[in-house]
């Protein structure tokens, strides 16, 4: 009787779940192994069974490993970097000095709540080879103009610079609360100790975040592989697809080209990337509370 | 489709049926019958003031026009096909027609066409007409026109040594070097965009080479025909007079054309408006149109524009034929020009004095009756993409040290690749061509 009124408790939320995850990502696996396309749309006997043909052309296409090469420069240069300002800026705010907090809090949070699309169109200006600001205050410590969105080779250092501005002010509003709950009688044991700031900031505060940084590593690496929102309303995956990430390419062939079997494809392969690298990080997280 | 699915969707029509039966019973007027009218972005808004007039003419059809934005029109109307929810007439782009048509979501027209006093394919400039056809079915009417000519600075090509705009590639190529010279290294003679395939394109349409061969199986960009327009496409590049831009650095053309940038570049007739609109009027003079240069005379261009089209699964294909016959009269071509500055498809519409006041559309005029259609298969889109990309690569990779020897070895590698990639792309659309003919007759569509 026990199990059974149980399971009638939690059967709404399970069928809820079946219905809107389970289910569609069957059939998203199960398309994966057809040439589901535009033609499949027409009529369902246009559409074969391929077996793993889509998984054996995905590692043969040169772009899905530039995106795959695009996609981890830009979390392995762009997560670390996002990381630390997020924690810089917590530390300025959550510094004792600081007046007005809540007015910066608000002023660096901004960003987070803006819309992509409108932000883009003044980023892009500011990224303007020509007319652009940034290239204006380079020229001040007369640093050659720069094509950032023109030449493949800054192309993604734009889009990191762009995407650590906009995504810093989650993060930091996250590592401000940990900050806050860091008891002030350890920094006082520690200048009791002798300890500088250097060594309050490596022996204390470290530590005292750990749990939040493990948080906010795993929420920031999977956001940064998820990128799609800076290329598609800034480049367009160009030039010469530098910025085309892992994303952008499934995005194109399953709702640009219609590619429904292959683009489902691509999404277990980013699904199984995904999950390796969350799993390794939990790993060196367990390894790294241990010692 | 399967017959149970088959029964689903004929209760569905039935229910359907019912309930505009009593949507119109509710309305006590059960003469009149709505038509669903589809179109995009400023046509969409355009369109409805024409509406009242043809309400007036057919006083029992009241029609209902849904405006649609460019950028999900596509995706709207494929789950519309799915959803069995298509409207009765649309506005298509006319490079979807192919992929419309091959959904088999597409009424054919020429038994209308032909019974028609109003429309009559002669009169309309044939590279238009012809992208209505799939293997000689007609699936749609052109609407408006849309096609890619030169636009440039008359004062800078003046000043270079040049009396008239270039009609061959030799003069064009000559005028552009002489602009060059003189602009210096700042500036440029063309502007290419290195995310637009429509520069390239036009110049591989001007060739004789069909752009996919064997009734769109393969890819033909191993033709001598694709690698001229390429070699071409990159000697611009070589010569430094074209930049290495994307639309991201000059999201605005026409302000940049008067400042001296580039001094040639290639758009379409909504290109006047934006001139006159963003210039001043001591500028207006700085700038003109003309006929696309050819490789050996006045060339082809590309055939764009959108026409009207009947969906197979309309309940009233014959009131949407009249809608389709209204908006087709010289008379409201015109006004719909007047309201939009999109130009009319057929000849009779352009004989009117408000052509031949306005300086700039007359270059149109007569590029219209050289413009090429692309080829009409649902993958054609894709493969122009793959050949935008491929082509932006070699652009990159030639500077002005590159021989001409050099220059063809990057011309054949980048057309090897480009035939390799369209005849992956085209694989399942010859696996369907096989299966519906499979006695070898290869005219058959699928």
């Amino acid at each position: 009787m026990k199990p059974r009124g149980g399971w009638s408790f939690v059967s709404p939320a399970l069928i809820a779940i079946g219905v809107f995850f389970v289910l569609p990502v069957v059939a998203a696996l199960a398309l994966s192994f057809t040439d589901f396309d535009i033609y499949g749309v027409a009529d369902r006997h246009n559409v074969r069974f391929i077996g793993f043909d889509n998984y054996r052309r995905l590692v043969a296409t040169p772009l899905f490993w530039s995106a795959l090469r695009n996609t981890a420069f830009f979390v392995i240069v762009g997560a670390p970097l996002s990381i630390a300002v997020s924690l810089g800026t917590a530390l300025l705010i959550n510094a004792r000095v600081v007046r007005a907090r809540g007015a910066f809090r608000t002023a660096l949070f901004a960003p987070v709540v803006t819309t992509v699309v409108a932000v883009a169109v003044i980023w892009r200006y500011i990224f303007h080879d020509r007319y652009g600001f940034l290239n204006y205050v380079l020229g001040w410590f007369h640093i050659d103009a720069i094509d950032w969105l023109g030449d493949p080779h800054w192309s993604m250092p734009a889009m990191i610079v762009f995407a650590v501005w906009k995504n810093f002010g989650y993060n930091m509003i996250i590592f401000v609360a940990g900050l806050q709950s860091i008891p002030g009688d350890q920094y006082e044991a520690a200048r009791i100790d002798g300890a500088g700031r250097v060594a309050q900031f490596r022996f204390v505060t470290l530590p005292a975040l750990a749990p939040t940084m493990l948080l906010v590593t795993i929420l920031t690496m999977v956001g940064y592989f998820q990128l799609f929102a800076e290329p598609y309303v800034m480049t367009r995956g160009g030039p010469a697809q530098s910025t085309t990430s892992v994303l952008y390419f499934m995005f194109e062939e399953g709702f640009k080209w219609w590619n429904l079997g292959y683009a489902s494809a691509v999404a277990f392969v980013l699904f199984a990337i995904m999950l390796g690298g969350t799993m390794l990080q939990l790993a060196v997280a367990r390894r790294w509370s241990r010692s | 489709m399967t017959h149970a699915a088959g029964s689903a969707r004929t209760t569905w029509h039935a229910a359907t049926a019912l309930a505009v039966l009593v949507t119109l019973g509710a309305c006590g007027d059960p003469e009149v019958t709505t038509v669903r009218l589809w179109a995009m972005g400023r046509e969409g808004e355009v369109v409805a003031q024409l509406m009242p007039a043809f309400e007036r003419a057919h006083p029992g059809i009241h029609v209902d026009v849904q405006q649609l934005p460019w950028t999900s029109a596509h995706e709207k109307l494929l789950t519309a096909f799915v959803g069995d929810a298509t409207p009765d007439v649309a506005q298509l782009g006319n490079t979807w027609l192919p992929e419309l048509a091959a959904l088999d979501a597409l009424a054919p027209l020429d038994a209308q066409i032909a019974a028609s006093p109003v429309v009559r394919p002669p009169d309309y400039f044939p590279g238009i007409w012809e992208t209505n056809l799939l293997d000689g079915v007609a699936y749609g009417v052109s609407w408006y026109v849309d096609t890619r000519l030169i636009f440039y600075r008359r004062d800078l090509l003046a000043a270079a040594g040049f009396a008239k705009p270039p009609v061959s590639w030799t003069e064009w190529l000559a005028a552009m070097r002489a602009i060059k010279a003189q602009v210096g290294p700042e500036r440029f003679a063309i502007l290419l965009p290195l995310d637009e395939f429509e520069q390239l394109l036009s110049f591989a349409l001007q060739q004789d080479d069909p752009l996919l061969r064997d009734h769109g199986r393969y890819g033909n960009f191993e033709s001598a025909g694709f690698r001229r327009a390429l070699t071409f496409y990159l000697q611009c590049f070589i010569d430094q007079l074209a930049p290495l831009s994307t639309q991201i650095q000059v999201p605005n053309p026409w302000d940049e054309l008067a400042r001296g940038y580039f001094s040639f570049f290639l758009h379409g007739p909504w290109s006047i408006g934006e001139f006159k609109r963003r210039l001043p009027a001591s500028q207006q003079d700085l700038w003109a149109t003309a006929p696309l240069p050819g490789p050996t005379g006045p060339g082809a261009a590309l055939a764009g524009g959108a026409s009207l089209v009947v969906f197979r699964r309309s309940a009233h294909p014959r009131e949407a034929w009249q809608l389709i016959e209204y908006l087709s009269q010289p008379d409201v071509q015109r006004t719909f020009y007047d309201l939009t500055g999109n130009l009319p498809p057929r000849r009779t519409s352009w004989d009117d004095p408000r052509f031949v006041a306005e300086p700039h559309t007359p270059a149109f005029r007569d590029q219209l009756e050289r413009v090429k259609r692309t080829p009409p298969v649902p993958e054609w889109e894709r493969i122009a993409t793959e050949m935008r990309v491929i082509s932006e690569r070699a652009a990159r990779r030639v500077s002005p040290a590159t021989t001409p020897g050099e220059l063809a070895a990057i011309v054949d590698a980048a057309a090897v690749e480009l035939d390799a990639h369209a005849d992956q792309m085209l694989a399942k659309r010859r696996w369907l061509l096989d299966r519906a003919a499979p006695a070898g007759d290869r005219s058959a569509r699928p």
